[in-house]
């Protein structure tokens, strides 16, 4: 267990999971986003079915689009949300 | 400039705004996003949206700043509200100035392609079934990709 990273959920999947977001401390081998969003699922029912469908779910890394291979570290603000349809 | 708000926008206002006191400016370009009821089966009374502060107004600044790399421009605007609104209501003006049409055309239509899959908001329906998501439209992805 290291230093804590911030996570945000946003529209459905905020709704989902029954909270905006979150401080937990990143699991040693949770390198990049996609090991993240593993580790995530296998946190409970709730997580593994709202991030059940990854076309669906997109990642930001410190408020920045990244894709799954994007490295997660301690401190890192991460956003995770459905595909946006503003405008 | 850009500006996220709850608070309704003056469309005339803006635009004047955006224009005002640059002479050298011969056209200004403009698009305004309502909240649309389609009825029947779409029928909807209302509309929230929800956005991630911060991120917002990073991506909104960002896809200004590509849009004047891109067209020369003499003024731009971005103006996106959240929060509840009901059909009719004004959702995002888009403005651009230039001294020439084509570069204000062009730009505004970028920059409405480029916000509606960049930055992150998100719409929720009312309906009389409930509350509905919106869900992102892959069309709006072939749009933006135009500018690729």
């Amino acid at each position: 267990m290291s230093a804590p990273v911030k996570l945000l959920y946003f529209a459905w999947l905020r709704a989902r999971l029954g909270q905006v977001e979150e401080e937990v401390p990143l699991p040693a081998e949770v390198r990049d986003v996609a090991g993240l969003l593993d580790w995530l699922r296998s946190r409970g029912p709730r997580y593994a079915e709202a991030l059940r469908d990854l076309s669906v779910i997109r990642v930001a890394v410190n408020q920045d689009y990244v894709g799954s291979g994007h490295p997660v570290r301690p401190g890192d603000e991460i956003a995770i949300f459905p595909p946006v349809t503003g405008g | 400039m850009i500006r996220v708000q709850r608070e309704d926008f003056d469309t005339g206002k803006e635009l004047e705004r955006l224009s005002g006191g640059d002479h050298t400016i011969g056209g200004v370009a403009s698009f305004i996003g309502l909240v649309r009821d389609m009825g029947g089966p779409n029928q909807i009374s209302a509309l929230t949206l929800e956005h991630y502060p911060g991120m917002t107004e990073k991506k909104l600044v960002e896809i200004e700043a590509e849009a004047n790399r891109r067209w020369p421009l003499a003024a731009s605007l971005i103006v996106h509200r959240y929060g509840r609104l009901e059909p009719g209501d004004r959702i995002v003006l888009v403005a651009t100035a230039s001294p020439h049409r084509e570069a204000a055309l062009a730009a505004c239509h970028f920059l409405i392609d480029w916000l509606k899959t960049d930055a992150p908001f998100w719409k929720s329906e009312e309906t009389p079934q409930g509350e509905r998501w919106v869900e992102a439209r892959a069309d709006d992805d072939m749009a933006k990709d135009r500018w690729r």
